[in-house]
C-alpha cells in the first residue's frame, strides 16, 4: 500500500523521533492507578481455597466454620455459581482437532492441578478472607498424577478426563516436498538433537488483579481489568454470564505488566464477576504471588526431537521435528492452548529456504497448571531449534555459522515467497540482517578473541539466530477459529473547540508506550503540536472496537487506523477550512495547529480559532454547511495472515567449567520492525524481550515433583534475570516497511524474546565444544551444564 | 483474628496516628489505610523490591516490616520523593531514558537508585546492577535503568 507519504517528512512529523512518554510521569510520581490501587463503596474481597492436590476427587467440602469467621459476606463453592455461568470451552475450529473439556470458575467434582481454585470466600477484607479459608474443609480422594508429557499417552497411563479415550488433545502434521528420500540421500549430513525447554511463567510483577462492580438496577457489570484486551473480555463476560454486551464495560487503567499472561480468562477472576453479580456489591480479587506461580499461565514446556540434513557446501535439504507439549488439564479459555505447538510447526526454520520439511507436533493433558501463550508464542522453541540443529551441522562440515546462514537464508530479493510450511513472507531482510549483525558485533575479531582466550583456558562461545517473528496478525490468527477477538482496530480522531486533538483507540497499553505512539502518529499525520494530543485507550464504554494489544499488533495495525483517521479528519477540518476562508481547500494544509497556506506556509487559521467558528458561531457558517470535526477509521491486515518481521541476533558467553556458571558478555540484536516510530521505545522493548529470552535461557523453570507440586512457586525460588546478571543489549535497525499499511509499521515486542534463547544456546554450545560437550536443554542451569560436561 | 494497636509516626512529611491491626504490614497500611498507593505489592516476601521505602533514613522493604513497627518512624514513600524536590532529576532521566514500562517497579526501583546516589555511589554500571539487583523489573530489562542513573550521578556531580 502507498499512501499520503509526506506525513512522515513534516517538520512536527514525529514518526521517527524518540518522543518522551508522557504518561510517564505520573508513573514516576507514585500516581499509576492499578486495579489494586482502587477502592470503592463497599468493596469487598475475594480469596481462593486451592487444591493441594494435582488431580482428586471432591468427596465433601464444609464451609460452616468458614461462614461463622468474622468479616465474612459469602462463601461459594463450585456449584454455587452453576445457575450463573456458561460453561466454556478453550478450543478453536481452525484448530481442527484441538479438544478440551468444558470449564467451570471453581472445581466442582475434581481438581486437575494443585493450585485449582475450589472455594471461594468473600470477607470486608483481604486478611478476614485468608483466615477464613483455613477453617474450609474439603475432603479430596487423589487420584494419580499425569504429569510427564512423554508418558501421558501411554496405555497404562490414566485418563483425566473420562469423556476422553487417551490424553490427547490436539496433533497436526506438516509434511512438505520430499523429507525421508533426502535425509537418506547418502552424499548429505545429518544433525540430530532433542531439546527441552522448561515450563516457565510471566512473573508480571503486579499480579493478575480484578475489581468488578455489578449494578442491579440497571444490569450493568464494570469490570476493572489489568489486562491486555478489553473487547475481548466484553464478549466473553457477556456470554459466560449471560449479560448484553452493551452492559459490560471493561476499564483497563495502568496495567503493571502481562507479556500475554493477562490476556486469558482465569476461574477466580471469572468467580469474581459472578460474585459481584450475586452479591451486588463491588468484589476485588488480587492473587498473591504463590497463586501467581500455580495459576497464571505457564508457557514453554516442549521437547522437540529434531534432525536436520546437510549438503557438505551447507545447503539445507531437509528438516524434521517432533514436537511434544504438555498443556494442563484443559486448554485455555478463549484463546486455546494450542497456538504455541501450531506455531512452532509454522515457524521452525522458516528464516531460511528449506524445500523438504516434516513436523509433527501433539499435545497432551497433564495435571499441571494450565499452558497457554506467553510474549513470542512457540518463537523461542522454534527458533532455538532450527539454529540449534543449523549451528551444530555447519560444525559437523566444518563451515563457519554465518556462512552456512548465507548459504540458506531467504535472499532479500525473494519476496513475495513463502516458507515449506506455508508461511507467507513479504518485505524481509535477512541477509542484510546478517550482514550487520556481523559488522556490528565485529564478529571476525571476537572469533580471534575466542580463539586466545581458549589458549588460556577460558571458554566463551559465539552464537547466533537468524529469525522471523508474527506480527500484526490478521483475522487468521483467531476470528477465523470461532474466537470474539478482534484482529481489526479502531481510532477515533476528534478536534475539540480549543484546537486540542483527542484521539481514543482499541489498542491498549501496558507499558510499550502505545499511548505515545498513538500521539506520535495523531500529531504528526494531522499537523498539532504533540503537547496538545489526548489519548484514551483501555475502556470498552468509550473507545472503538478492536482487539488490543497482543501478538505485536500494537503499532502495526491500531497505528494504521489512528493514522487513516487523522488524515481523514485534517481532510475534513480543511474543507471546513475552505469553506471559511473562501478559498480552495488544495490550497491548504496544517501545520503546528493552525491551517496554513500550503505553497508559502503562511498562517491563514488556527484549529482553536476554526473549532470556536464551528462549535460556538455556527451562525456564521453557510447554512448547507455542515462540519464534523471528528473522524473514525479502523484497519485489519488483509493481504497476509501475518506481517513477519525479521532479525539476527548473537550473544558472546563465557562459561565457567569449574562451576557451570555462564557470564552473558554481550548481546547484540539486529531488528527490521519496518517504519520506526519511536526508536526509544522500541529498542526498550526489544532489550526487555531479550531479557525475558535470557530468563528462559538460564533461570526460568516452574519445577514440579512427579505427584504434580510446584516446587518453587515463590519469587525467592524462581529465578528470574535481576539487574547484576544481565548485559548491556546493543541493538540495531533495518527498516522494510510492510507494503500491508501506509504507516508501514510492523511489530517489534518480542522479537528479543523470540530469538534470544537460540543465540544464548548456541553461544553455550560453542564454548562447551572444545570440551566435547553439548547441551539442548534450558534453561542452562549450572547443574546442567556441568551434567553436560560430565562433571557432575 | 489479630489484635490492634495505636500508632504514630510521619509519613511523606505528615503526622499520622491509627489504630491497626498488629499483623498489618507496613506497605498494606500505607496503601489501604493512608491511600498512598505508589508503593507497590509484588511479591510480599521481600524479593522483589517493589514496596521499598525510606524509614528513619534506611530503604527499606515496607513488607517486611510491620505497621506496628513503624511507630514513631518518619517515612517516605515515592509520593513524599516525588513532590518533595528530590527526586525530581531521578524522575527526569527515568522518563528520558524510558526506564520504566509498565511503571509497577518504578518506585521501588527509584528508591533504591536514590539510596545509591546519595550515598554517593559512583558512576559504574556493574557496581549500579549490583546496587539495584534487589528490585526486580520484569519489563525494561534494566539497561535503561542503570543508563538514567549514570546519567543523575553524572548531572550531580557537575553541580
Ligand atoms: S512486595 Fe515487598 S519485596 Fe516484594
Ligand atoms: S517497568 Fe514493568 S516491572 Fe519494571
Amino acid at each position: 500500500m502507498t499512501g499520503p507519504t509526506h506525513i512522515f517528512d513534516q517538520p512536527n512529523a514525529y514518526i521517527g523521533r524518540s518522543v518522551e512518554r508522557p504518561d510517564a510521569q505520573r508513573l514516576v510520581q507514585g500516581r499509576g492507578q492499578y486495579v489494586d490501587d482502587l477502592q470503592l463503596p463497599r468493596m469487598v474481597h475475594a480469596a481462593f481455597v486451592r487444591s493441594p492436590y494435582a488431580h482428586a476427587k471432591i468427596t465433601d467440602i464444609d464451609t460452616r466454620a468458614a461462614e461463622q469467621a468474622p468479616g465474612i459476606i459469602a462463601v461459594f463453592r463450585g456449584s454455587d455459581f452453576e445457575d450463573y455461568v456458561t460453561p466454556y470451552v478453550g478450543t478453536l475450529t481452525h484448530l481442527q482437532g484441538l479438544r478440551s473439556p468444558p470449564q467451570m470458575p471453581l472445581a466442582v467434582d475434581a481438581v486437575r492441578w494443585q493450585g485449582e481454585p475450589v472455594v471461594m470466600v468473600v470477607a470486608q477484607n483481604r486478611a478476614l478472607a485468608e483466615d477464613a479459608c483455613a477453617l474450609v474443609e474439603i475432603e479430596f480422594e487423589p487420584l494419580e498424577a499425569v504429569c510427564d508429557a512423554e508418558t501421558a499417552l501411554e496405555p497404562n497411563t490414566p485418563i483425566i478426563h473420562s469423556a476422553y479415550d487417551n490424553n490427547r488433545a490436539w496433533e497436526r502434521l506438516v509434511d512438505a516436498g520430499d523429507v525421508d528420500t533426502e535425509f537418506n540421500r547418502g552424499d548429505v549430513t545429518v544433525v540430530d538433537h532433542v531439546f527441552y525447554f522448561a515450563r516457565h511463567t510471566g512473573v508480571t510483577l503486579e499480579a493478575r488483579a480484578s475489581v468488578v462492580e455489578f449494578n442491579p438496577s440497571d444490569n450493568t457489570l464494570i469490570y476493572h481489568y489489568s489486562g491486555q484486551a478489553p473487547h475481548m473480555m466484553q464478549a466473553i463476560l457477556s456470554k459466560i454470564l449471560s449479560l448484553p454486551e452493551e452492559n459490560i464495560r471493561i476499564i483497563a487503567r495502568d496495567v503493571g505488566g502481562s507479556f500475554g499472561i493477562k490476556i486469558h480468562l482465569y476461574g477466580d477472576d471469572l468467580a469474581t464477576a459472578v460474585a459481584a453479580r450475586i452479591l451486588n456489591r463491588p468484589v476485588k480479587y488480587v492473587a498473591d504471588r504463590n497463586e501467581s506461580f500455580v495459576s497464571d499461565i505457564h508457557a514453554r514446556d516442549h521437547r522437540v526431537k529434531g534432525r536436520m540434513a546437510v549438503t557438505s557446501d551447507g545447503k539445507i535439504t531437509a528438516l524434521e521435528i517432533d514436537d511434544l507439549t504438555g498443556i494442563g488439564p484443559y486448554s485455555m479459555y478463549p484463546r486455546s492452548s494450542g497456538i504455541e505447538c501450531n506455531q512452532v510447526l509454522n515457524l521452525t526454520g522458516a528464516p531460511y529456504a528449506i524445500d523438504n520439511y516434516r513436523a509433527k507436533g501433539t499435545i497432551v493433558f497433564q495435571n499441571k497448571n494450565m499452558m497457554c501463550q506467553y510474549r513470542a508464542v512457540g518463537h523461542p522453541i522454534a527458533m532455538a531449534v532450527a539454529d540449534g540443529l543449523l549451528e551444530s551441522a555447519a560444525h559437523e562440515i566444518g563451515m563457519d555459522v554465518v556462512e552456512i546462514r548465507r548459504r540458506n537464508l531467504f535472499k532479500d530479493n525473494s519476496y513475495p515467497t513463502s516458507s515449506a510450511a506455508g508461511m507467507k513472507f513479504d518485505d524481509l531482510s535477512h541477509q542484510q540482517a546478517l550482514e550487520k549483525l556481523v559488522e556490528f558485533m565485529d564478529y571476525d575479531s571476537l572469533r580471534k578473541d575466542q580463539e586466545a582466550a581458549r589458549q588460556r583456558g577460558v571458554y566463551r562461545g559465539i552464537g547466533l539466530v537468524s529469525m522471523v517473528e508474527v506480527t500484526n496478525p490478521s483475522p487468521m490468527f483467531y476470528g477465523i477459529g470461532g474466537a470474539p477477538i478482534s484482529a481489526q482496530d479502531g481510532a477515533t480522531v476528534r478536534l475539540d473547540a480549543s484546537g486540542a486533538l483527542h484521539v481514543s483507540s482499541s489498542i491498549t497499553e501496558q507499558g510499550q508506550g502505545t499511548n505515545t505512539i498513538i500521539a506520535q502518529v495523531a500529531a504528526g499525520v494531522f499537523g498539532v503540536n504533540i503537547d496538545r494530543v489526548k489519548v484514551t485507550t483501555g475502556d470498552t464504554a468509550t473507545t472503538p472496537y478492536g482487539g488490543g494489544t497482543w501478538a505485536s499488533r500494537g503499532a502495526g495495525i491500531g497505528g494504521e487506523a489512528v493514522l487513516l483517521a487523522a488524515n481523514a479528519l485534517k481532510e475534513q477540518v480543511l474543507d471546513v477550512a475552505g469553506t471559511i476562508l473562501q478559498c480552495a481547500r488544495e490550497s491548504l494544509s496544517i501545520d503546528n495547529g493552525v491551517v496554513i497556506d500550503a505553497q508559502t506556509g503562511a498562517e491563514r487559521i488556527s484549529l482553536g480559532e476554526l473549532g470556536r467558528l464551528v462549535y460556538y458561531r455556527g451562525n456564521e457558517l453557510p447554512s448547507d454547511v455542515s462540519p464534523e470535526l471528528v473522524a473514525t477509521r479502523h484497519y485489519r491486515v488483509t493481504d497476509f495472515p501475518f506481517v513477519f518481521t525479521n532479525g539476527a541476533m548473537a550473544a558472546h558467553v563465557e562459561v565457567d567449567q569449574d562451576t557451570g556458571f555462564v557470564k552473558i558478555l554481550d548481546f547484540w540484536a539486529v531488528e527490521d520492525c519496518g517504519r520506526v516510530i519511536n526508536p526509544k521505545l522500541v529498542d526498550e522493548q526489544i532489550r526487555g524481550g531479550v531479557v525475558q529470552g535470557i530468563g528462559g535461557a538460564f533461570y526460568e523453570e516452574c519445577v514440579y515433583s512427579e505427584d504434580g507440586q510446584m516446587l518453587n512457586a515463590s519469587m525467592a525460588d524462581y529465578l528470574v534475570p535481576m539487574a547484576a546478571e544481565m548485559p548491556d543489549i546493543h541493538i540495531a535497525h533495518i527498516e522494510t516497511p510492510t507494503k500491508t499499511s501506509v504507516l508501514g509499521a510492523k511489530g517489534a515486542g518480542e522479537a528479543g524474546t523470540g530469538g534470544a534463547p537460540a543465540a544464548l544456546l548456541n553461544a553455550v554450545n560453542d564454548a562447551l565444544r572444545p570440551l566435547n560437550a553439548s547441551i539442548y536443554q534450558m534453561p542452562m542451569t549450572p547443574q546442567r551444564i556441568l551434567k553436560a560436561l560430565g562433571a557432575v | 483474628m489479630s489484635q490492634s494497636c495505636d500508632i504514630s509516626l510521619r509519613v511523606n512529611g505528615e503526622t499520622v496516628r491509627e489504630r491497626v491491626p498488629v499483623r498489618l504490614n507496613l506497605v498494606d497500611f500505607l496503601r489501604n489505610s493512608l491511600g498512598l498507593t505508589g508503593s507497590h505489592v509484588g511479591c510480599e516476601h521481600g524479593v522483589c523490591g517493589a514496596c521499598t521505602m525510606e524509614v528513619d533514613g534506611t530503604m527499606v522493604r515496607g513488607c517486611l516490616m510491620l505497621a506496628v513497627q513503624a511507630d514513631g518512624s518518619d517515612i517516605t514513600t515515592i509520593e513524599g520523593f516525588g513532590e518533595h524536590q528530590r527526586a525530581v532529576d531521578l524522575q527526569a532521566a527515568f522518563k528520558r531514558n524510558n526506564a520504566l514500562q509498565c511503571g509497577f517497579c518504578t518506585p521501588g526501583m527509584m528508591a533504591s537508585a536514590l539510596e545509591y546516589i546519595e550515598a554517593g555511589g559512583v558512576a559504574d554500571r556493574s557496581a549500579i546492577r549490583e546496587h539495584l539487583s534487589g528490585n526486580y523489573c520484569r519489563c525494561t530489562g534494566y539497561q535503561s535503568i542503570v543508563d538514567a542513573v549514570v546519567e543523575v550521578i553524572g548531572e550531580r556531580a557537575a553541580k
